[in-house]
């Protein structure tokens, strides 16, 4: 098994970009799919994804569109008990419909402003501690 | 029913730890190269000795290094077991992601009408 920093899901869909577009980009559609939240596609909009909440947490994620590039890219913060990360969709038009990617990258509250630089010595990090990280689970 | 969020450990401070490039390099190299002392450690490192032992300081905080002194020496080792929380992070949101990909496809299909 392999475990990167960053989480990787890629998927072909038989549906045109600015109908994903729209499912990942609209609060009432979101929340069919994700969870209960009130989204805004608007670069900056702080809101809240909420889930169920079982004890010991208040079943709330914290975030902020960071992009949005209609039909194209969005993206935005997933903050939640101490652990910040950044979730990024990309939607690429294939002949038959939409290349769809969701990449989440996790880094520590603090450390939110270093990490964009840091990017690179994190993945070539994680590429060396695959064999690390190989026999334990 | 799908894969709901739940309690998930922190891995905070081992993400903490190791989101300084120096701290990754001193892991990485004590990963690779077994126990080092901080003389070593100072020599590949590119930074002063006090600064070595500052960032060793952290990453033992983590768990992510043991120190074993012998006489007027310390080995550093590494200890990748502490990577386990980073492990089950990845796994966690990896299952719940899955789960979303199908809901959302199953969104898709009800949209189409």
């Amino acid at each position: 098994m392999t475990y990167t920093h960053t989480l990787v899901i890629e998927k072909e869909l038989p549906y045109a970009p600015e109908k994903i577009w729209r499912a990942l980009t609209q609060g009432p559609l979101i929340k069919e799919w994700l969870m209960d939240n009130d989204f805004q596609p608007i670069v900056g909009h702080k809101f809240n994804f909420r889930s169920t909440p079982v004890p010991n947490w208040d079943g709330i994620i914290n975030s902020e569109v960071l992009i949005i590039e209609p039909h194209k890219r969005l993206s935005f913060s997933w903050s939640s008990m101490g652990m910040d990360s950044v979730v990024v969709w990309t939607l690429t038009a294939t002949g038959g419909g939409t290349l769809l990617r969701m990449e989440q990258s996790g880094f520590p509250s603090d450390q939110s402003a270093a990490y964009k630089g840091a990017t690179y010595g994190w993945q070539k990090f994680i590429g060396n501690l695959e064999r690390v990280v190989a026999g334990l689970h | 029913m799908g894969y709901e969020l739940t309690m998930l450990a922190a891995p905070a401070e081992v993400f903490t730890a190791l989101a300084d490039p120096t701290r990754r390099a001193l892991f990485e190299r004590l990963s690779r190269d077994g126990a080092l002392t901080v003389r070593m450690l100072t020599d590949l490192a590119g930074v002063s000795q006090p600064a070595v032992s500052k960032h060793l300081g952290i990453l033992k905080h983590a768990g992510l290094v043991h120190a074993r002194h012998s006489g007027r020496q310390t080995h550093y080792t590494a200890q990748p077991h502490a990577l386990a929380p980073l492990v089950d992070w990845m796994s966690y949101y990896s299952r719940f992601w899955h789960d979303r990909f199908d809901r959302l496809e199953n969104l898709l299909k009800r949209m189409d009408q």
